[in-house]
């Protein structure tokens, strides 16, 4: 009973917590669209679905809450499945619009990628940890638990405690995808959030992670990847190696409804880039 | 006459409604979990669902093997147990035979206030405290562990064994232990050959109460037991049925979102089963005592 009441409550917190944000962010869109676009978006009406990435969630919720305060007649939906379903669904046209945290793959023709944000994710050691630099196989060969001591790579002379995020969360799909270590980690610990991970790693000086980059604070030390540092600059560029393309996939050819066209054009403007920003990612105008 | 009549009779609906909304909770919430934590473990196999060691939920070709679970949420119960009813059986003797009236009076809420504590706090004390502590003394990589979660348990259970334990000691007659008093028998002999054997199926409900707890708590031990499915060790990162659920919860879909309601099911079991035992305990401590 008391596991129901906590979920019930929790529910009523998030959808709390999601009102707050529209809320805020409705003055705002509302304000600075008004006048440019009244007259084409004030007819637009129906629905625009969207399926796929689990990373994507914020910045798809985000985004489509400040178009749906603009447009009301509009109903954006989100099926969170995954990139692979994502994509499938864009080419299958079970949905107007496909999400994928991954760039397209050569065989998945006749789709177009359109990258709407950046996601960069930093690796993180203890503020005590003398490492400051590790290549893509060493972080590699650190999650496998290849490398079990930090001397391995330059450190103190102390074990390696790998600490992440749990199977489903979309940081762990990312930096497991990237780094190339997929279903072949070794955690020592899986926990369910950024923030759990960041504090994990702050209070034991053995820990290394992974965590977005928004969510880097103070209390632990990101270290360069192949010798650059995790900044929105870097990932920007491409030069910082663990950073992905939040894409927008839309089958060629296919004709698309007025919302499913509005929503694209708004996800790219620029005052979308303040929304994409808050909800963690990277526009990747860079403003 | 006639009004009071009515009230009467509204009030007694209003007493048959609010006792049916309970039956009404617990056949739905049984039905719900049995309906949507069948199909996973018919698709996976109940012999590899329930003895399969490796958990992969996401992997390319996923496994579903919650043995690691059982196991883990075994041992933490076990460790608690062997912790918590030692310590929390010699609590209530202190409270009910050896300490004054007035130290008990300032034990007792101590004891119960335990009992109110939310268990994310004691999650988070046992995060905050405990992990780098068991990291410093034993001397392990990292202080998510097994034995921490244990230690945190323990402290939880002490609550339900101490009060029903106590309760259960309280009521040994008086001149049980005046008569083995009386025939030369010291104050520690009485406690362990007279009192406690009379309060034996009390303290037992008591007991079977904190293993309820203890398999039940997911917040406090998802905070200390680093959450990795691996097959347990005591000074290794563990996850027990109530985390596996409650950490891959917010991101699943599919099979392993169903899978996740089978380990529910298996749980609810696990729970029933102590339920039923706990019951026929204290059916049996009434018997007794009557």
């Amino acid at each position: 009973m008391k596991k129901l009441l906590s979920t019930v409550l929790v529910t009523v917190l998030c959808v709390a917590l999601f009102a707050g944000c529209s809320s805020k962010e409705e003055p705002a869109t509302t304000a600075s669209a008004a006048a440019s676009a009244e007259a084409t978006e004030a007819a637009l009406s129906g629905t625009v679905a969207t399926n796929g990435s689990t990373s994507m969630e914020k910045v798809i919720a985000a985004l489509s809450e400040a178009f749906m305060a603009k447009n009301p007649d509009v109903t954006v939906t989100y099926d969170a499945t995954g990139s692979g379903a994502g994509i499938t669904a864009a080419t299958d046209g079970t949905a107007d619009i496909g999400l994928s945290s991954r760039n397209l793959k050569t065989e998945e023709t006749g789709l177009d990628a359109t990258v709407v944000a950046l996601d960069g994710i930093a690796i993180i050691v203890n503020k005590s940890n003398t490492v400051t630099d590790l290549s893509l196989e060493q972080i590699a060969g650190l999650a496998k638990g290849e490398i079990t001591n930090w001397k391995e790579v330059g450190g103190p002379d102390t074990p390696v405690v790998f600490v992440g995020r749990e199977a489903g969360s979309g940081t762990r799909d990312g930096f497991e995808s990237i780094v190339d270590v997929k279903d072949a980690c070794k955690y020592e610990q899986e926990l369910t959030s950024t923030g759990a991970v960041i504090a994990a790693v702050a209070a034991n000086e053995n820990a290394i992670g992974y965590a977005s980059l928004s969510a880097v604070d103070e209390t632990i030390s990101a270290i360069q990847v192949g010798g650059v540092d995790c900044t929105e600059e870097t990932v920007l560029d491409g030069s910082y190696a663990i950073q992905r393309n939040f894409n927008i996939i839309t089958k060629q050819g296919a004709e698309l409804s007025a919302a499913a066209k509005a929503f694209i054009e708004f996800a790219l403007s620029d005052e979308a880039a303040t929304i994409i920003k808050n909800a963690g990612a990277i526009p990747p105008s860079g403003k | 006459m006639k009004a009071r009549n009515i009230t009467e009779k509204i009030m007694h609906g209003i007493f048959i409604v609010c006792g049916m909304i309970s039956i009404v909770a617990v056949v739905g919430i049984s039905a719900y979990m049995i309906i949507s934590g069948l199909p996973a473990i018919k698709e996976i196999g109940l012999k590899e669902f329930l003895l399969g060691q490796v958990w992969k939920s996401t992997a390319s070709e996923p496994l579903f093997g919650i043995l690691p679970f059982i196991m883990s949420s075994f041992l933490a119960t076990f460790g608690a147990i062997l912790i918590g009813v030692p310590v929390g059986l010699l609590m209530s003797v202190f409270l009910s035979k050896i300490a004054s009236p007035k130290l008990a009076s300032a034990v007792r809420p101590a004891v119960e206030l335990l009992a109110g504590i939310p268990s994310v706090v004691y999650g988070l004390v046992g995060m905050i405290v405990l992990v780098p502590f068991v990291m410093d003394v034993f001397g392990v990589k990292s202080g998510s562990t097994l034995f921490t979660a244990i230690i945190v348990l323990a402290v939880m259970i002490l609550p339900s064994i101490v009060s029903v334990s106590e309760n259960a000691l309280n009521a040994v007659p008086k001149k049980y232990e005046e008569a083995s008093l009386a025939l030369g028998a010291t104050k520690v002999e009485t406690i362990f050959k007279v009192s406690i054997p009379s309060a034996k199926s009390g303290i037992t409900a008591g007991i079977v109460l904190g293993i309820g707890r203890a398999i039940g708590e997911a917040m406090a031990v998802m905070m200390v037991a680093g959450n990795v499915a691996n097959m347990p060790k005591l000074f290794g990162s563990v996850r027990l049925l109530t985390t596996a659920i409650s950490s891959e919860m917010s991101y699943a879909s599919g099979l392993q979102k169903q899978a996740l309601f089978s380990i529910g099911l298996v749980l609810f079991v696990f729970i029933m089963i102590i339920n039923v035992i706990l019951n026929t305990l204290l059916k049996g401590g009434n018997r007794n005592e009557n």
